[in-house]
């Protein structure tokens, strides 16, 4: 088994950087021809054929990263599942769905919160930014190229919740010393404790 | 999630007609609906979303601060008249859950929210007579360790959750309701309702009706006030115990007193025993003393949540010496 390179900043951009298209491309390898309900690709597909039939279905309009799309979602949709099952935007993660972690972590209208706790609707027409939308035409958000000099991350899956969230705070300045840092990151939770390394990020792209 | 419609309605009249019809629910934050939606606790057929009624002004008024029920805990908690003049206000909010919800969270809905009792929130295998009246209270038998002391029935023993209530509720906060029927006026202390044989109603709040703003006086007590939270944790946690305090101190005596409880009731929990144990004496540390042991007379044990009868105590007492400058 090969292990894909260790990604490192001054590399160039593997060729398909996507750890999503990696987990499918290593998935489909494993698993041969039993792969149907692969990663919600066909939770998705089964959610737009339920959206067209569904009569409750409203019509929203998101403005992710720049980009407006205009769609027809049960009144229920978060604005989480919105991003990722309906829109196919999944660096936002879904964590705990209750508020308690973090990582669905996005920017509306300037503001950072958890987009497990609202629905897509209440969200039609701001401007959304989730952490596809931080890096500026291929180049890494100071925040984003110091969490990987300072191991802001193991695991990864909060990590699109914390830069959201990082970003966020700095902008709010709530970053006067670590201690500062650490209790206005406190809605971003890191399993594998990676907090000296945010802390550390944090305050070197202040 | 049970199926509803969604109506976002932009003028107030026409959002309490909208809320007005049976199985209808207001969605502001939606930090707390969201979630009791996902958990089925919530089951509305008709969601109305307020959050572009024009409710979010902080206002200076004659007498005070009226502050509209759409403004976020986050902005309130910066404003800077809050900050100078009802300190505990925005010492609540500043402890009070994440900075993404306290983006999100409308100061009404703050008021609103339900309790994080988890027999209340697992519906799929616990009683809970606030969810489903008369199927019993699973936590007086069971794992009550967070639960209230003060103001419990032997129908429920869940704590209200809000910090902001407890410090509202201290300083006198009064409550602008609308609804189809107008608009009333409701003292804060008197908004939430204690269980009583009747868990499942919670506040003053009748269907249809919302909150408009609160109102808060202004006072000397207000201005030298503080909030001090006792939790598990460090960071973005519910209180264990609470203190919203306010005094008015002339030369060394306590002119008037304002205090209320968090953590432990099962109300926003005004402590006028308490308040009435220190008016015209000197702040010492004895005087602390007594007066958190005057309001705790009246607390109740459920077992693993018998601590909290002594740490609402120390709780208070360490409140109000940080507040006299460690007086005490």
């Amino acid at each position: 088994m090969t292990l894909p390179p260790c990604y490192r900043p001054d590399d160039e951009e593997p060729a398909d950087p996507s750890r999503r298209s990696f987990m499918i491309g290593s998935a489909v390898a494993t698993a041969g021809l039993i792969v149907t309900p692969l990663l919600g690709e066909a939770a998705r597909k089964d959610a737009a054929a339920t959206q067209q039939a569904d009569p409750n279905a409203i019509p929203v309009t998101l403005d992710v990263n720049g980009k407006v799309h205009t769609l027809k979602l049960d009144p229920r949709t978060t604005l989480l599942d919105a991003l990722r099952e309906h829109l196919d935007i999944t660096g936002t993660k879904k964590g705990c769905d209750q508020g308690a972690c973090g990582a669905c972590t996005v920017i509306v209208d300037g503001r950072r919160i958890n987009s497990c706790l609202t629905l897509a609707a209440m969200n039609s027409g701001k401007k959304i930014v989730t952490v596809e939308g931080l890096a500026n035409e291929g180049r890494l958000q100071t925040i984003q190229a110091a969490f990987i000099r300072r191991d802001g991350f193991q695991c990864g899956y909060c990590t699109s919740g914390q830069l959201c969230s990082a970003v966020a705070l700095i902008r709010e300045g709530h970053t006067r010393s670590d201690v500062e840092i650490r209790e206005w990151m406190s809605g971003n939770v890191c399993r594998c404790g990676c907090y000296m390394g945010i802390v550390e990020a944090v305050r070197e792209s202040i | 999630m049970n199926p509803f419609d969604f109506v976002r309605e932009h003028e107030i009249p026409a959002a309490v007609k909208s809320g007005a019809r049976e199985g209808a629910k207001f969605i502001a934050g939606g930090t707390n609906v969201v979630d009791l939606l996902k958990c089925d606790v919530e089951r509305p057929t008709h969601l109305v979303d307020i959050n572009a009624l024009p409710l979010g002004k902080i206002e200076t008024v004659s007498g005070g601060v009226k502050i509209g029920s759409m403004v976020r805990m986050s902005d309130l908690a910066a404003n800077s008249h809050i900050i100078q003049n009802f300190p505990a206000i925005s010492q609540a909010l500043l402890v009070s859950a994440s900075p993404q919800i306290r983006n999100m969270a409308s100061i009404g809905g703050n008021l609103m929210q339900r309790t994080r009792c988890p027999y209340f929130r697992e519906l799929t295998w616990t009683p809970c007579n606030k969810r489903n009246p008369g199927s019993r209270c699973s936590a007086i038998e069971g794992e009550n360790r967070l639960h209230a002391v003060l103001g419990t029935s032997d129908a429920c023993i869940a704590t209200h959750p809000s910090d902001l209530a407890v410090a509202v509720a201290a300083l006198d906060g009064v409550l602008t309701l609308r609804g189809p029927a107008g608009e009333r006026k409701v003292n804060a202390v008197d908004f939430h309702l204690l269980p009583g044989n009747t868990p499942h109603l919670e506040h003053n709040l009748k269907h249809g009706e919302i909150i408009e703003s609160i109102f808060i006086p202004d006072a000397a007590y207000a201005k030298r006030s503080a909030y001090l939270k006792i939790r598990d944790r460090a960071a973005y946690e519910f209180a264990l115990a609470s203190a919203a305090v306010g005094l008015d101190i002339s030369g060394d005596t306590i002119r008037s007193a304002r205090i209320a409880f968090g953590g432990v009731g099962t109300k926003p929990w005004r402590a006028k025993f308490a308040e009435a144990a220190l008016v015209g004496q000197r702040p010492t540390p004895n005087i602390f003393r007594a007066a958190a042991e005057a309001e705790m007379k009246s607390a109740k044990s459920y077992g693993q949540n018998a601590f909290k009868i002594e740490f609402m105590k120390r709780t208070l007492v360490r409140a109000l010496t940080d507040l006299t400058g460690g007086a005490a």
